[in-house]
């Protein structure tokens, strides 16, 4: 049987990434509900099925109500403000999900190499998943 | 340290009730919720520059109904149990009514959840 190193005790690796994980939740979940009241008060309740509202507080992309019954959509719903928002939300959602995948590989991998191969891919599919989002966010 | 014996479908005769089933709803929701964004991400990505078709046939079943009434319960879900988590990780005198808060979880979950999913199920059989 092999041995397990205990954890360190004091600020590690494990310990930020404990931190972040909950703080990344909790301000995606205040990012949401900034998302979802700026909507009501741009007038969603009268632009807006349930559906685009749930896109849009997901993720305030203009692309995501532009099948509603906003007039203009470049009016209050595209600028500078919700590109900064999405980059935040987009920034807090990546990182909190690849975190979320490199807990479940260190939960079932032991000390094999897969697992430094596997924690290699995912840090590169966090890079890559970041530049792409950016991306998407600015040319759209 | 790899497990050595093969735990299989008996690891669910470990009864550990409504946390437990939490605890794996909250990973398959995560996991399910990655493989979502990464997807809608490329996609969205590959639409936008590329115009591709493939992209464009996944964006519009992201778009549908059906899968909004899933990744609802999964966002939602998967927030709503992050915040239970937060909240009973600071604050862990909490953690001694654990479960009536999983309950609590359930009671707020429900009426929400059921009454989005059922406006859109009904603007959707009425096409507005």
């Amino acid at each position: 049987m092999t041995t397990r190193t205990a954890p360190q005790i004091g600020f590690s690796f494990e310990y930020f990434m404990w931190i972040f994980t909950r703080i990344s939740g909790a301000a995606l979940i205040l990012l949401a509900l900034a998302g979802i009241a700026a909507a009501f008060w741009m007038g969603a309740r009268t632009q807006l099925d349930v559906a685009a509202l749930m896109r849009w507080t997901f993720f305030p992309n203009p692309n995501h109500v532009v099948n509603s019954e906003i007039p203009d959509v470049t009016l209050g719903w595209a600028n500078a403000y919700w590109q900064i928002m999405q980059m935040m939300i987009a920034f807090f959602g990546v990182s909190h999900g690849i975190n979320g995948l490199r807990v479940v590989v260190e939960d079932y991998m032991g000390h094999t190499w897969w697992r430094p191969l596997l924690r290699g891919i995912l840090f590169l599919l966090w890079l890559f998943i970041l530049i792409v989002a950016v991306y998407v966010i600015l040319a759209s | 340290m790899v497990l050595k014996r093969n735990v299989g479908l008996k690891g669910f005769r470990y009864r550990g009730g409504g946390p437990m089933w939490a605890w794996i709803l909250h990973r398959v929701s995560g996991l399910a919720m990655v493989l979502f964004v990464g997807m809608h991400i490329l996609a969205s990505f590959s639409m936008q520059q590329f115009g591709s078709d493939l992209a464009t046939s996944l964006n519009i079943v992201y778009e549908s109904v059906y899968f909004q009434i899933f990744i609802f319960f999964v966002v939602f879900y998967h927030g709503l149990n992050g915040l239970r988590i937060i909240i009973l990780d600071t604050w862990p005198q909490t953690l001694e009514y654990q479960r009536e808060v999983t309950w609590l979880q359930w009671l707020i979950f429900i009426p929400v959840y059921g009454l989005t999913v059922a406006i859109m199920v009904l603007n959707n059989i009425s096409g507005s």
